[in-house]
């Protein structure tokens, strides 16, 4: 039966100073399903982007079924049998489902489509693996796990022999994951040999036959999933004992901040759906949910960027109208915004301006910037959240993801807010800077700011919240404590389960 | 009224839209194949104009007419392989490096027809392509007048805008071409090469806005004049949003502007100078930007149009 | 071959960038200039002694570089906030032709020390106007207002045209379409008699030192560029956008129309369709020679205008066309981009 399908040898890569891969070796054979499992930065996407094509090894080889892969070459990847599903999907939100299916599967040169015999072979491969999906909806009306269901069936299509996902339950909720995994042990069935990549140990250790450990571009360490504990991978993905700083218990003071019935609707569409929560003075409130259920509208209300639609939000105990950023900074809110390169700074700008830019009235003098105070509040932020790799007056694009965060929290901090909006504050960093910003977060809670806690990461939530609420198509849950619940509950919670939230705190 | 009336019973109404539409549809043609790549070309103005010189040149300097309209697509190929190198490989400002392409072809056409041709006191004539007479169409009462007095460059046009259609919606390639437009990085990962086709794509489209341009010097006049193309090219980019991006639209909305245009001409001689002439040719602008703020909402842009593709940058 | 972002623009760079960008461009011209059958060298010797020769020339260049210098800034403050306004030539036009009307029919009978300001700021406010419809047109229904802008110069050059043949035609003009002509005393004063160098240039220089001063000092000039760089970025640290754009194009409008206004005041005193050779195009160019700098333009300015003056002349001497200059500077906005794209990145394998 065992039949090694794929057979990656000694690769290496180099970024600059960087080794993202070093020497790595790894076999699949058919039928198996084998998870990469690592944290970010730990080389997995490097790894699997030489296997695709997408980069050249500097040294070693990759060969699928003996036949050694010509490097740098997404074509031949593709005519060997490798299929790629990709965390941001290769999907065209404005051409049909066989449209994206078909695209560069026959010869450019044909002088015309043949688009019956592709619907007939996209449904037969739909049928076959239990994939549903109808060949001609426009790709952008589908919801996102039926996207990544067409992702799969144009590797399928493209006879994939090897299915490659990278982070594939990233964007999904607790219940399409399943569904999804499900498919997965069908296919491996039917012969096909899969890599997920993945950094979640739960759907590792459920799915997974083999599991191969990456960290800082090596490979550390491979395990069969049954002589495995969730334990051992952790402590091999992490390298060292996990850290995370402990929340103490704390007396929550006045509320700062409260939503009665607040509705956001934009363009015709219900962002946020009667939603209710309120914010102590020194407590964590923890909103979780899998990405696009509100989160980015909730974010926006509380931070000056939307107008509600309807109800009623007073802040230190006083109905508030649609308040701008300007007034919202002005009240002592801070903000952390979800994309820190997007929306947080302005790369091509200092790190003095990104400083003050959402202060500014403060920092001009009859319309003039006080460059000097600017590059003193800078200098202080530097020091005070130890930024690392800038001065005041570089360009902020120069600073790593980590040390950019950590200015974003020292500029909303530093002023000690009295509220502070954190969305997703420590997505794509690593353990050492997740540490570093949750400590702060804590410390201000300590202070007695009130933090709202925007997050995926259930981890940070429970690590970090004093109460939780789930948020799902817009709505909000029933709050929750996180010492009388586990990880399963909450993600019955993100599903829309509100049964484990009965009672309420 | 009455006026008006006579004006759309007459037959050279209708011969004047599809003649006045002619280059308005190579052109839109073209710039709706790069925008469908995901380029944004304004260098259409000075490519037309460069393939109205060029073109009227080649049939001034003994050329037939049909290998005119040929150098003026060679012509146009050149700078779209240009504009492709500043906007493709170097991935610049698609904006910016239109402008420079429409300044450095328009001024360089003007300076090689000072330098080629000898300054007259008319401007020297060729003898452009004549009406194609159809057997039994053009005989037509009303209709042969009307529409089968065309020449061959506009019965060209017209079935380009069809094979545009079917090329872009019916082959592998043209749903490589969209893809590109739409998501480089999906096109890749198909094994496509998104800057090939963004070439392609660019100096194909550039090719149809010099045959634009020449149709003004070899079928609607007979001859060059620096800046006669009057805009134009930017009308055409309007057009192209207007069209969604659809050739049929495309040719669709020429005819309308043409007719639009050609009913204007007719108007301000009826109306025997009772509003300024200028009034009159403001009105293909003035439609130019209104149908933008119409259609600029509605319409579905191709979603990379305007983004640089570099491998392996997201 | 793959192109890598440079972590560090070497400031050397920075600055030799529009000189080896205007070095390539004057060289590729050389080719055209021999496609003549010119003698090359000669041919340059005549344009910098067309421009610098004489007195008279010196004048003229400058004088050529007064409204150069005003469009190039209306292009540099708008590209800074990523306003392509390519609408310069229009909002001059309107600016020229407001001028005319307001001095004939307004203000006419004031004195100079008056009526000069009141025209600049009329011939500034006519630009303005211009420019808010495509800026509305792009807040209001997102429509790219680079395509807007341009059709907008040909709406506004057939407006100035039918202007100036009925309600403002000059009467005395012999039937020819030309305005009536600007009050005597609206004439700018010249800096050196009996030339055509007036005090436009210094009006010019002065905005480009006071815009520079704006952009990099003033909270206005910091919004204006995070908006630019980064509208999300922006908008989320609370720059108004639209407010912020909306400066920018009032700033943006206002300089092309009064490059306008200075025209009619200072060289030809009324308004015909061939009062700008397409400054406001070249306006474009100047800004992107100078990096979009305030104070860069003015060298910018000087340079085109050089090309274009001793271009003239070296084309009454020898067989190359005068269109030689709109070549040049269009090359040398082509080689200027690509010469500003090697300063942010270099070339790897």
């Amino acid at each position: 039966m065992s039949e090694t399908v794929l057979d990656i040898s000694q690769v290496s890569k180099r970024f600059g100073a960087t080794l993202a891969n070093d020497t790595i070796s790894l076999s699949l054979e058919r039928g198996e399903i084998i998870a990469l499992l690592g944290e970010n930065g730990a080389g997995k996407t490097t790894l699997m982007s030489m296997l695709f094509g997408h980069y050249t090894p500097d040294s070693g080889h990759i060969s699928v079924m003996g036949r050694v892969l010509p490097p740098g070459r997404p074509k031949a990847a593709i005519r060997a049998g490798i299929g790629m599903v990709h965390q941001h999907f290769s999907l065209a939100p404005n051409l049909s489902v066989l449209e994206n299916v078909m695209t560069g599967t026959e010869s450019l040169w044909r002088p015309w489509s043949d688009r019956a015999k592709g619907r007939a072979r996209l449904m037969e491969i739909s049928a076959r693996f239990g994939l549903k999906v109808s060949p001609d909806a426009r790709l952008g009306d589908l919801s996102v796990g039926e996207q990544q269901r067409v992702e799969i069936l144009k590797a399928l299509y493209n006879d994939a022999k090897i299915l490659v996902l990278d982070e594939p339950t990233a964007v999904l909720t607790n219940v399409e994951a399943e569904h999804m995994f499900g498919n997965l042990k069908d296919m491996a069935r039917q012969g096909l040999s899969i890599i997920f990549i993945s950094h979640k140990l739960d759907e590792v250790m459920a799915t997974a036959d083999r599991i191969v450990v990456l960290r800082g571009g090596r490979v550390v360490a491979e395990r069969r999933a049954v002589e495995t504990s969730k334990a051992e991978l952790a402590g091999l993905m992490v390298g060292r004992e996990v850290k995370r700083p402990l929340r103490e218990p704390a007396t929550p003071g006045a509320v700062v901040l409260e939503a009665k019935a607040v509705t956001l609707r934009e363009g015709g569409v219900e962002r946020l759906k009667a939603v209710d929560f309120h914010l102590r003075a020194g407590e964590v409130l923890g909103i979780i949910g899998v990405s696009g259920n509100g989160q980015a509208a909730l974010a926006r209300l509380t931070g000056g960027l939307a107008r509600r639609s309807a109800g009623e939000i007073t802040l230190f105990g006083q109905p508030v109208g649609d308040l701008s950023v300007r007034e919202v900074v002005g009240a002592g809110i801070g903000r952390i915004p979800e994309d820190r390169n997007h929306d947080g700074v302005i790369g091509e700008m200092a790190i003095w301006e990104n400083g003050v830019l959402e202060r500014l009235p403060e920092f001009t003098r009859g319309g003039l910037v006080d460059r000097k105070a600017g590059m003193e509040f800078a200098r202080r932020i530097i020091e005070g959240f130890d930024v690392r790799g800038g001065t005041p007056a570089s360009r902020i694009r120069l600073l790593s993801g980590g040390n950019m965060q950590k200015l974003i929290l020292g500029r909303n901090l530093i002023e000690h807010p009295k509220i502070l909006i954190a969305a997703q504050p420590a997505r794509g960093l690593d353990e050492g800077a997740v540490a570093a910003v949750h400590e702060r977060i804590l410390a201000a809670r300590r202070a007695g700011t009130a933090v709202l806690l925007i997050s995926e990461d259930l981890d940070e939530v429970m690590a970090l919240a004093d109460r939780i609420q789930a948020i799902t198509g817009g709505r909000l849950s029933p709050p929750v404590r996180p010492e009388g619940i586990n990880a399963r509950q909450l993600g019955l919670m993100m599903a829309g389960e509100w049964g484990a939230a009965e009672h309420a705190v | 009224m009455s006026d008006i009336l006579d004006i759309l019973a007459s037959a050279g109404l209708w011969a004047a839209v599809l003649r006045i539409a002619t280059p308005l549809i190579f052109a839109t043609l073209g710039a709706l194949l790069c925008e469908r790549a995901g380029v944004l070309n304004l260098g259409i103005e000075g490519i037309m104009t460069f393939g109205a010189m060029i073109g009227w040149f080649a049939v001034w300097n003994g050329a037939d007419l049909w290998t005119g309209l040929f150098v003026a697509a060679l012509s146009g190929m050149v700078f779209g392989a240009l504009h492709a190198a500043l906007t493709v490989t170097l991935g610049l400002s698609q904006h910016v490096s239109g402008l420079g392409v429409t300044l450095f072809a328009s001024s360089f056409s003007y300076y090689l027809f000072r330098l080629l041709v000898p300054v007259e006191g008319t401007p020297p004539k060729i003898i452009p392509f004549q009406p194609l007479h159809i057997p039994v169409l053009s005989d037509l009462p009303f209709l042969g007048q009307a529409v089968f007095t065309q020449t061959a460059p506009t019965w060209l046009a017209i079935v380009l805008a069809l094979a545009l259609a079917f090329t872009l919606f019916r082959t592998p390639l043209g749903l490589a071409i969209r893809m590109t437009g739409e998501n480089p990085h999906a096109a890749e990962s198909q094994g496509i090469n998104p800057m090939v086709i963004r070439y392609g794509a660019v100096i194909a489209g550039s090719a149809l806005m010099a045959m634009g341009g020449a149709f003004l010097t070899l079928s609607a006049f007979d001859s060059f004049i620096p800046t006669m193309v009057q805009g134009r090219g930017w009308i055409c980019i309007a057009l192209v949003v207007f069209a969604s991006w659809r050739p049929g639209r495309a040719l669709a909305g020429a005819l309308l502007f043409a007719f639009f245009d050609a009913f204007q001409l007719r108007l301000q001689t009826v109306m025997g100078g009772a509003l300024p002439y200028q009034l009159f040719l403001m009105v293909p602008f003035v439609l130019s930007i209104l149908a933008l703020a119409v259609m600029a909402r509605r319409a579905r842009v191709p979603q990379a149009l305007m983004q640089p593709y570099r491998r392996g940058e997201r | 071959m793959r192109f890598e972002r440079r972590e560090h623009i070497p400031p050397a760079l920075a600055v030799l960038t529009p000189l080896i960008a205007v070095a390539i461009s004057l060289a590729l011209a050389g080719g055209l200039i021999a496609l003549a059958g010119a003698p090359v060298l000669t041919a340059f010797g005549k344009i910098i002694t067309g421009a610098f020769g004489s007195k008279l020339a010196v004048t003229e260049t400058l004088a050529r570089t007064a409204p150069l210098i005003l469009t190039g800034l209306a292009a540099a403050v708008a590209f800074r906030a990523r306003l392509w306004n390519i609408g310069a030539e229009g909002q001059l036009y309107l600016g020229a032709i407001a001028v005319a009307a307001a001095s004939a029919h307004l203000f006419g009978g004031l004195p100079g020390v008056v009526q000069i300001p009141l025209l600049f700021v009329t011939g500034a406010l006519a630009g303005m106007v211009l420019l808010l419809i495509p800026l509305w047109l792009r807040l209001r229904f997102q429509v790219d207002e680079v395509v807007t802008t341009l059709l907008l110069n040909f709406v506004a050059l057939l407006f100035v045209s039918m202007l100036i043949d009925t309600v403002l035609k000059d009467p005395l003009a012999f039937g020819w379409p030309q305005s009536v002509p600007v009050a005597s005393q609206a004439e700018l004063p010249k800096i050196i008699p009996r030339s055509r160098l007036h005090i436009g240039l210094l009006v010019a220089v002065v905005l480009a030192f006071v815009v520079h001063f704006i952009q990099s000092r003033t909270a206005f000039g910091l919004q204006s560029r995070a908006a630019g760089l980064n509208p999300s970025g922006a908008a989320f640290a609370g720059v108004p956008l639209g407010r912020t754009l909306l400066l920018v194009a009032m700033l943006s409008g206002g300089l092309a129309g009064l490059a306008g206004a200075v025209e009619v005041m200072g060289i030809t005193s009324y308004v015909t369709t061939e009062l700008s050779p397409g400054y406001g195009y070249s306006g474009i160019v100047v800004a992107m020679l100078a990096g979009l700098n305030p104070l860069g333009v003015v060298l910018a300015a000087l340079f085109t205008a050089v090309m274009f003056v001793g271009a003239d002349a070296m084309s009454r001497s020898l067989a190359v066309p005068s269109y030689i200059a709109d070549v040049t500077v269009a090359l040398s906005l082509l080689t200027m981009l690509v010469a500003i794209f090697f300063t942010q990145y270099r070339i790897r394998r």
